[in-house]
């Protein structure tokens, strides 16, 4: 899994509250194979991003000019709530989304972030209206995220401190992979097993 | 003084490391979007470690009509896809699998429970949200995406921080006509689509107490609704009875010792929760959504909000935005909006208890719009054919199906047009949920079937006692 660092990049601010995992990809194309050669950018948001006959809706933050860089998300409060689908991931990461800063997230999505090596940034809610105000004022203006420190530099240059929780900060600063991380504990999980089926025997 | 999750959560920590442990995962379950973690075991090279701990059922992207073509059934090349890799990755790894042509197929949801691999105070995973539905039976389960699932299909583990926990009481006794699945929309009306981020919730109170399986399972099933990481109801004397017998159940003197440990999981008397939340049971109405996020529900006799009488700037750009989406006025009662489509079904609501309780409502009358009923399971669809059940509601005008995810996640090509507003028993409200620009309403199965005979939402208890 690639590090993530520290990262400046366009951000694009989405000012609804509760952007659930159908909005950022439909059910409908999580039936596509993800390979090298076919990612799942071309389904990101795409009920919002498309009309009925496909075309663009130039409405659309991601279909203006300044934004069609976008690698950073400033959103509202239960970003990624609902369904489990990773392909939201998928279709963030593989348009080159790689950070989202939020004041809360769908549970399930934030872990998925993380699997992914995505940066799910928890940020104040005023501090998010506050750059997402700056952001739409100076169309295509960047964001500045060092995970090291924990910080966001916005555009007029103000800094704001991002929780996370320390070992997920681990994981995504090392490009760790958990199946590595659980298998080193293999010993452990069979002298587990053996205590546990031992008292329920039914489970195994 | 743990509660009826800590119990569970102590039980199953392989290492801990303060900030996080190594959660073992008891049982998991697949469905036919398992794809993207099989694909990712396989270029890793690595194998199912406990295939016996696994179950898989298709649901997502089976059809509902035709059944008895097999794949031939299936129009989409796509979806024919996943059917074949469900199929392959199942003989591969060595899981028992339940094909779409399968006797024992149905909503990964509904099998889990009816088969009895659904256990009070196991830990359960699934790759889908509604994995919150197993804690009906007092097992801690929780969904997760594909690259956790990989990680439990390789290792049976997980690295889990642990959630905060949070206790919704709800004393008093239900009314007439009144489900779980009011129950339901009315908490998460009142706690709202985030009020239970990072935590487990367990439902206590009479209501719940008193409540069947059946509703349980619906309440469990829209915890994730609410934000929650799980939803759970203390095992009782109708968990043991309902589980008793069933296939993956244990037998005999095991029966006996897991009877004994089960009886052990209810939260201690003196447990703390992080937070509490209450509601008076006796209060609830039949509820349904008006917007299009399931915390915008109300009771069948409100009307529609005026978005500009919310205080908070969030909720108010929210239900400006539904009433456009879902092409309602402020002011309008609930019971004069017209409905289009009725969906009956899914793993909220597809149960037996649920399709008795439509068709009663729906016996010797006819339905105004059309729509369809599909079964959660092929197991519940035999069951409710030897009760006749479907002959009611093919006799009131709707379609009787088979078994899947159908029309709730719209992935198997059933869906509701665009433009037209649905009745359904399913979960979630969401833009584009059962369909590109369709409108949903979502309600309990009696409450979808009186609005099927009528044509608009309508207060099931109107239509109660008539005849």
């Amino acid at each position: 899994m690639k590090p993530f660092t520290k990262l400046t990049a366009v951000a694009a601010p989405f000012d609804m509250a509760n952007i659930d995992t159908d909005k950022i990809i439909p059910a409908r194309y999580l039936r596509k194979l993800r390979t090298a050669d076919a990612g799942y950018d071309p389904w990101l948001f795409y009920d919002m991003r498309f009309d009925a006959d496909g075309k663009e809706k130039p409405e659309f933050i991601l279909n203006q000019a300044p934004w069609r860089n976008t690698c950073i998300v400033v959103a509202a409060a239960n970003f990624g709530c609902g369904s489990s689908r990773e392909g939201a991931v998928y279709a963030m990461m593989d348009w080159g989304i790689r950070a989202a800063i939020a004041p809360s997230f769908g549970d399930i999505h934030y872990a998925n972030e993380i699997q992914n090596g995505m940066l799910p940034a928890i940020l104040a809610e005023e501090h998010c209206a506050v750059l997402r105000a700056q952001l739409k004022a100076k169309p295509g203006s960047t964001i500045t995220i060092d995970l090291e420190p924990q910080t966001i530099t916005g555009p007029d240059g103000k800094s704001y401190q991002f929780d996370i929780e320390p070992v997920f900060k681990e994981r995504l600063l090392k490009g760790l992979d958990d199946v590595g991380l659980v298998l080193q504990e293999l010993p452990a999980i069979e002298a587990f097993e053996k205590r546990h089926f031992a008292k329920m025997p039914w489970i195994a | 003084m743990p509660t009826l999750f800590e119990k569970i959560w102590s039980q199953h920590v392989v290492v801990d490391k303060g900030n996080e442990a190594l959660l073992y995962i008891d049982r998991n379950l697949l469905h036919d979007g398992a794809f993207h973690a099989f694909t990712a075991l396989a270029r890793e090279g690595r194998k199912v470690r406990k295939p016996r701990q696994q179950l898989a059922t298709a649901d997502h992207y089976v059809p509902t009509r035709n059944r008895d073509l097999g794949i031939a059934a299936v129009d989409d090349s796509d979806a024919r896809e996943m059917l074949r890799l469900f199929d392959a990755n199942g003989a591969e790894h060595g899981i028992r699998c339940f094909g779409m042509s399968d006797p024992n197929q149905g909503i990964v949801h509904v099998v889990g429970p009816e088969t009895g691999f659904t256990q009070p105070g196991i830990t359960l995973t699934c790759g889908d949200s509604h994995t919150s539905t197993h804690g009906a039976l007092g097992a801690y389960a929780f969904g997760i995406g594909a690259s956790q699932l990989k990680q439990v299909l390789a290792t049976q583990c997980l690295w889990q921080k642990k959630p905060r926990t949070l206790r919704i009481t709800v004393d008093g006794q239900l009314g007439t006509g009144v489900t779980g699945k009011d129950v339901i929309l009315a908490i998460i009306a009142k706690i709202g689509t985030a009020g239970a981020t990072g935590h487990v919730i367990e439902y206590a109170g009479s209501v719940f107490r008193a409540m069947a399986m059946e509703g349980r399972l619906t309440v469990c099933n829209m915890s994730i609704e609410a934000g929650a990481r799980a939803g759970m109801i203390a095992p009782d004397d109708v968990t043991f009875q309902y589980l008793a017998g069933r296939e993956y159940a244990p037998k005999g003197a095991q029966w006996d010792a897991a009877l004994e440990m089960w009886r052990a999981l209810p939260s201690d008397g003196g447990a703390k929760f992080d937070r509490e939340v209450s509601l008076d049971g006796s209060a609830i109405e039949p509820t349904l959504t008006w917007g299009t996020t399931p915390e915008e529900a109300l009771p069948v006799s409100a009307a529609i909000p005026d978005p500009a009488s919310f205080g908070d700037a969030n909720k108010r750009a929210h239900a400006e935005s539904a009433l456009r989406y879902m092409d309602l006025k402020p002011g309008t009662l609930l019971t004069d909006i017209k409905i289009d489509r009725v969906f009956i079904g899914t793993c909220t609501n597809g149960r037996i208890a649920d399709l008795r309780a439509a068709a009663a409502v729906l016996k010797g009358r006819k339905v105004t719009v059309q729509g369809w009923v599909s079964p959660g399971s092929t197991v519940t669809k035999r069951q409710a054919e030897a009760e006749g059940l479907h002959r009611i509601f093919e006799e009131a005008g709707l379609e009787w199906r088979a078994s899947g995810c159908s029309g709730c996640a719209a992935m198997n090509g059933d869906f509701v047009p665009a433009g037209m507003r649905s009745a359904s028993t399913s979960n979630r409200n969401f833009e584009g949920r059962q369909g590109k620009g369709a409108r949903t309403h979502l309600m309990s199965p009696a409450m979808a079937a009186a609005a099927a005979v009528t044509g608009r939402i309508t207060d099931v208890r109107t239509l109660m006692g008539a005849h």
